[in-house]
């Protein structure tokens, strides 16, 4: 049997600063060690300042994964040696001396199962190293500080995932309660990492350590998993060890450290006074909260009729979901979700795509009530759609422009229908005899209007003029 | 032209005329210039202080708005950074670390127009109570030369003692404020914990440790806490005075005021002429209308080992940045594997550093935390709990600041354990974080003696009152240098 634990870390990058000073928490945008101050480069003399949006918004991840929130949070130091680590020490959290890191034990469901949380801490990201130099011998090691003190929380899992699918469900979930609380955006470069416990056939527990993204996450744990299985095959024990993840090759490696062996010296940062988090401040941050997704997801399907599933991919998506909420109104609210989960999703299925879309809810809003009053063909609508995000014109001037309004005219339908079944002959004889192949002629319709003539109207007419 | 006054007759004699700043600039100067060859208190001279001096004094000519300092000449401990200038805490390992930004209280002084006259000596990182442990060689106790100045920040003491300066600003983590200015007969005092940021000063032992004046008289303490306290947002653990004015009232006296003398600070160990000073002074605050009477503490006797168990993780949690990766001493990286170059570079902590950084290794590691570093803790909560039901009695605790006279430089040099025992009455204030002040109250055979008086949590002005009222009684000789 196999068993899968996470330890997956997060940066909260959404703050506007580090987690105790004012550098920017967005450090992606800067030359190597231009986003540093006194403090976050562990300068001699400068103490932490603690950012209280940060526990906020950790809190907050806590509460949304269901997990206890203690009345007083507080923060340790990890003591090690290591050069992207300007102070040699981490101030992060701990569990050991009582409940006091911002998240304890808590659950989420994922499908049919739920998936215990151990705890979630806060703490800063260490800098980053970059490694330059053919071969070992010339190998140079640069640090860039810009990202140490990056404010991280950090998840834990209890060992419940027993395949790696379900380890991609559950990053799913997560990234998507993320996004949808504002936290984060997990999709930038370096803002997800995670480590991995794996153990199969109740064996020793491996730890895979430096996995840099979701998607490799899973390659990891299925790589790891095949290589306890060929072991045990051959009657090989499985040593409990730290794995380490490598990206290149997408195979996990033997660390020669021994990490596991690491005392920390764990004890309290002094410098950082416990921070009260009490029922007050408790129900003022989820007064903040966002709507979760489960609920999002309950009001589309009662309120608006939206089938379950369309509720399902809208909900979870907190890009989509909100511009969901900014264009619809009451009558034509599944008319919105239909257009956003059918044609929108694969218009805007890239960062830079959206970003150049010139789409707003006010189109969107007005292309669901032009298709629902019979304005423009759902069919016509993709088009119209692709000409909005292109040019950002109005609904009414797409339509007019580009000639997609409805052929409303049914004398002139009639026309156009009266010459189909003249040049068609053999269709209309076989659609007697077999009714279901007039789509071949209601699709003949459709070409000669460019897709203008409503469907439903012109499957009557066709039937109507052919007698059947 | 008189370098004895006190800061506050130096800012009367400026503001009437009577003396230029550029005048008492150069004097002290000067005098540095004649006597700490022999004292060796200060490890740099600012260059600048007379042209700051002039300026002063322009601006006092041409009636512009002047700080509250009108050019004081202070002298900064050097673990505590002012901007430009070389910080080392007296260490090789910063040797040539000049400091990138203002120390909260340097920037406070810079704005009262002080003029920061020097950085001066200390023990190796703040580790010591001697001086003795300088990398850059020991400081000399005025009084006599052959004797220590006590530390850490004995530097401080000895260049307001010996006028090279009117007042300093050391940093007590166990007593190294109150243990030179004991020794070198200063005020010396370190306020409730929090009261004064440390942002800028170097750490130690950050939870239990504080900036504070060394002056010739109360009064100057309390002007010097009035420019330099209050919440800081650099750092977090300061607490909110009210923009409490110390020197206001400092004259009330302590008529009906409870004092509790520790009984653990006036038994074994203590130096017989020392406890006739102690009693003397417990006669003189009956004299002035205060009640005295015994009260025992009896986790005092744990408190140095807590005390050093506590520094220690604290300073090898510290001081671990100190890997000369990004700043330090010259030392090529090229060859090394990170590992071995740290290793390297941190050989260059002096023997104390190094010594307690090594039990700070030790104590709070897995396996041995129980044992030592959870215990130490525990004694410090007992500690206080015991300290708070002692100030629902009294007012205020007396001790004797040191138990015993100055010593020889070299005497305990090779004996850490008896070396640290000198802690024994100054610990208490840091690991409960009361206030608590040193006074000078008698000279015996050529030595200094300081009594100590220690208060509840935020009661620092009631403090400073108190030391004030003792103060009054007491005369001194002249320092002989």
């Amino acid at each position: 049997m196999t068993k899968i634990g996470l330890e997956i870390h997060c940066q909260l990058t959404n703050l506007e600063s580090k987690l105790f000073c004012s550098c920017k928490a967005n450090y992606r945008e800067f030359e190597p060690n231009e986003n540093i101050c006194p403090v976050c480069a562990g300068m001699p003399g400068s103490l932490p300042r603690l950012n209280q949006e940060a526990v906020k918004k950790a809190t907050m991840i806590a509460m949304a994964l269901n997990c206890s929130t203690p009345e007083k949070i507080a923060f340790f130091r990890k003591n090690y040696f290591y050069p992207d680590l300007p102070k040699n020490f981490q101030i992060t959290q701990l569990n050991i001396y009582g409940d006091t890191s911002v998240g304890g034990s808590g659950t989420i469901s994922v499908g049919d199962k739920k998936i215990r949380i151990t705890r979630i801490q806060l703490e800063e990201d260490p800098g980053r190293l970059i490694y330059e130099g053919s071969s070992s011998k010339n190998q140079i090691t640069l640090v860039d500080y810009n990202r140490a003190g990056t404010p991280l929380v950090e998840i834990v899992t209890e060992p419940d995932f027993e395949t790696p699918k379900e380890v991609r469900d559950f990053l799913n979930i997560l990234s998507d309660l993320l996004k949808n609380l504002g936290v984060a955006d997990p999709s930038l470069e370096g803002a997800m990492r995670a480590d991995a416990n794996v153990s199969t056939r109740g064996g020793n527990k491996v730890e895979i350590k430096n996995i840099g993204s979701f998607h490799d996450l899973e390659k990891a744990a299925h790589f790891e998993i095949t290589r306890q299985e060929s072991l045990h095959d051959r009657d090989i024990p499985i040593a409990q060890e730290t794995r380490h993840w490598d990206d290149r090759r997408k195979i996990t490696v033997s660390s020669r450290s021994k990490e596991e062996d690491m005392d920390y010296r764990y004890f309290l940062e002094g410098d950082i006074p416990w921070v009260k988090i009490n029922p007050e401040i408790r129900t003022e941050l989820k007064s903040e909260m966002p709507e979760s997704i489960s609920s999002k997801k309950e009001r589309y399907v009662t309120k608006y009729n939206i089938p379950e599933q369309v509720a399902d991919v809208l909900s979870s998506d907190k890009y989509y979901s909100d511009m969901f909420e900014k264009s619809h109104t009451e009558s034509n609210a599944k008319e919105v979700a239909n257009i956003i989960t059918t044609e929108l999703m694969g218009l805007e299925d890239t960062r830079e795509k959206r970003e150049a879309s010139k789409l707003t809810a006010t189109h969107l809003r007005d292309l669901a009530d032009s298709i629902q009053t019979g304005k423009v063909s759902r069919n016509s609508s993709k088009n119209a759609l692709h000409e909005i995000l292109k040019t950002g014109k109005s609904v009414s001037q797409i339509i007019s422009d580009l000639d997609l309004g409805n052929v409303s005219d049914e004398s002139e339908l009639l026309k156009i229908i009266d010459k189909i079944i003249s040049d068609e002959s053999e269709a209309v004889e076989q659609a007697k005899s077999n009714p279901q192949t007039i789509n071949y002629l209601v699709g003949k319709v459709m070409q000669a209007t460019k897709g203008k003539a409503d469907p439903t109207s012109t499957l009557n007419l066709l039937k109507k003029q052919i007698g059947i | 032209m008189n370098l004895k006054i006190s800061a506050l007759e130096f800012i009367e004699e400026v503001k009437t005329g009577n003396i230029t700043v550029e005048e008492f600039t150069a004097k002290t100067i000067e005098r540095i210039n004649q006597i700490d060859d022999k004292l060796h208190a200060f490890l740099s001279v600012n260059d600048n202080a007379l042209d700051q001096a002039r300026n002063i004094d322009k601006k006092i000519k041409s009636g512009e708005k002047v700080g509250d300092c009108f050019g004081m000449p202070i002298s900064i401990k050097d673990n505590m950074c002012i901007k430009d200038t070389k910080t080392t805490c007296a260490s090789k390992m910063l040797e040539n670390f000049v400091a990138p930004y203002d120390a909260t209280v340097i920037s406070k002084l810079k704005k009262q127009d002080a003029i920061f006259i020097g950085k001066v000596n200390m023990d190796e990182f703040a580790m010591g109570l001697t001086t003795e442990f300088s990398a850059f060689g020991p400081s000399k106790n005025p009084w006599n030369i052959e004797h220590v100045p006590g530390g850490s920040s004995g530097g401080s003491a000895v260049s307001v003692s010996s006028y090279e300066c009117i007042a300093s600003l050391g940093s007590d983590t166990g007593g190294s404020v109150r243990n030179p200015a004991s020794f070198c007969s200063t005020v010396g005092y370190k306020p409730t914990y929090g009261l004064i940021s440390r942002y800028g000063l170097i750490s130690y032992a950050n939870s239990i440790e504080q900036i504070g004046p060394l002056t010739r008289t109360v009064k100057d303490t309390a002007f010097m806490l009035n420019l330099i306290a209050g919440v800081d947002p650099n750092d977090n653990t300061t607490v909110n005075n009210n923009n409490e004015d110390y020197l206001k009232n400092i004259d009330s006296g302590i008529e009906g005021k409870k004092i509790g003398i520790i009984t653990e600070t006036i038994g074994d160990g203590i130096d017989p002429e020392v406890m006739t000073a102690t009693k003397e002074a417990i006669s003189k605050l009956e004299g002035l209308g205060a009640i005295c009477e015994e009260v025992s503490l009896e986790m005092v006797k744990y408190s140095v080992a807590a005390y050093y168990t506590i520094t220690a993780t604290e300073a090898g949690s510290n001081l671990a940045r100190y890997d000369n990766l990004r700043y330090g001493y010259e030392m090529p990286v090229e060859g090394y594997e990170f590992n071995s170059y740290i290793s390297k570079a941190r050989k260059n902590f002096g023997p104390e550093v190094t010594r307690r950084m090594i039990i700070g290794g030790f104590v709070p590691s897995a396996g041995h935390a129980g044992k030592y570093f959870l215990k130490a803790m525990k004694v410090k909560s007992k500690l206080t709990k015991e300290i708070n039901e002692a100030f629902k009695k009294f007012d205020l605790l007396i001790a004797p600041t040191v138990p015993i006279l100055p010593f020889k430089i070299g005497e305990k040099i090779d004996d850490p354990v008896s070396l640290f025992l000198v802690d024994i009455n100054t610990v208490t204030a840091n690991l409960t974080g009361k206030p608590a002040i040193s006074i000078p109250f008698k000279i015996v055979n050529g030595l200094p003696i300081g009594i100590q008086l220690m208060a509840n949590s935020m009661n620092d002005k009631m403090l400073l009152q108190a030391a004030h009222a003792l103060e009054k009684t007491v005369t001194l000789p002249e320092i002989p240098i």
